[in-house]
């Protein structure tokens, strides 16, 4: 199955539970203050998705390693592999 | 590491106008390869250059020897980057495939080279972790990178940290595999083959990797970059 099967599964799943659960017809409810609890939650899980993706691209933002010496090294690199392959005939 | 044994590594360079780099780049990787008694070659796809590439690669196989340096031309418009491994898997007689970009964005490392003995099938760079990193980024592209992946990860959960980075080493077989049932073009089919390669159950190591911008030529990411990235992953979402 495929990335997209899955996630429409998954939706379908949970959202027929919420349907049944939150928006059910007389005889089979569940307590008032139950469903008015679960009415809301497909928006309150977007919301918490939301605020985790911004928390977590956030510190992965400031946790982005700079490679100072990796550079330097390579700058390095570079004169010396200039200085040989000239030695060893190559025109640039 | 048992000094040669029967491992050899072959790598792919697929080039495009990159004559300054060129040289750099096969100096380092013969030095690292030398250094460690690893039988290897480089084999260089070139898309018909205009800049005197394939000049400069015909200078470099006089220097360290045709069966160090290998030479290949192809000519195509729009070169999307599974043609060259095709083309260069072809002329490969090493084990092991190192897939890498000759632009000196990536930083050779033996290290690299020795997780391979973890007996993974993939060993894929990561700029994401340990520390792994990048060079001369300014804060809009690291959180274009940040967020593109984050993306990435929630929709397509693909086992590895970094998938659009191009500095991997395959198993020959795996990537003959992998190559017959990746569809994409550029560097989604990066990330088509990072994917199929987890779905058919592949071995995947990860090693840091310093990718310090270029240091001569152009970089590319635009918005029609990102346009043609979001597209490829929701193919990618929708087809893997």
């Amino acid at each position: 199955m495929t990335k997209l099967g899955q996630w429409l599964c998954g939706l379908a799943l949970l959202g027929s539970a919420w349907a049944v659960l939150a928006l059910a017809p007389p005889g089979l409810q569940l307590p008032a203050p139950y469903r008015q609890a679960l009415l809301p939650l497909p928006v309150y899980l977007l919301v918490a998705f939301g605020c985790y993706s911004l928390a977590t691209v956030g510190y992965r933002l400031a946790t982005f390693n700079d490679c100072e010496e990796a550079a330097a090294e390579l700058q390095e690199h570079i004169s010396t592999a200039r200085a040989d392959l000239r030695r060893r005939g190559l025109r640039f | 590491m048992a000094a040669g044994g029967a491992d050899k590594f072959s790598v792919l360079l697929p080039t495009y106008n990159e004559r300054e780099n060129l040289p750099l780049v096969v100096w380092l990787l013969a030095r690292t390869f030398q250094e460690s008694g690893t039988n290897f070659e480089i084999i260089i796809i070139d898309d018909g250059s205009p800049d005197g590439t394939q000049e400069i690669a015909e200078q470099l196989e006089k220097i360290y020897g045709s069966d160090k340096i290998v030479m290949r031309e192809i000519i195509s418009i729009l070169f999307p980057s599974g043609t060259a491994y095709i083309h260069g898997m072809k002329h490969a007689t090493g084990n092991f495939i190192v897939i890498m970009d000759a632009d000196l964005s990536h930083h050779v490392s033996l290290y690299f080279i020795k997780q391979k003995e973890g007996n993974f099938d993939i060993v894929s760079g990561t700029r994401y972790k340990g520390n792994g990193g990048v060079y001369g980024w300014d804060l809009k592209r690291k959180l274009i990178s940040r967020g593109a992946n984050f993306i990435t990860q929630v929709l397509l959960r693909p086992g590895a940290s970094d998938l659009t980075g191009s500095f991997r080493l395959y198993r020959k077989e795996v990537l003959q595999k992998l190559m017959e049932k990746c569809v994409s073009k550029g560097y989604v089919f990066q990330m088509e083959m990072i994917v199929r390669a987890r779905q058919l159950g592949y071995t995947i190591g990860e090693v840091p990797i310093s990718f310090v911008d270029r240091v001569y030529g152009e970089s590319k990411l635009g918005g029609n970059e990102i346009v043609s990235f979001l597209k490829g992953l929701l193919t990618l979402f929708a087809t893997t």
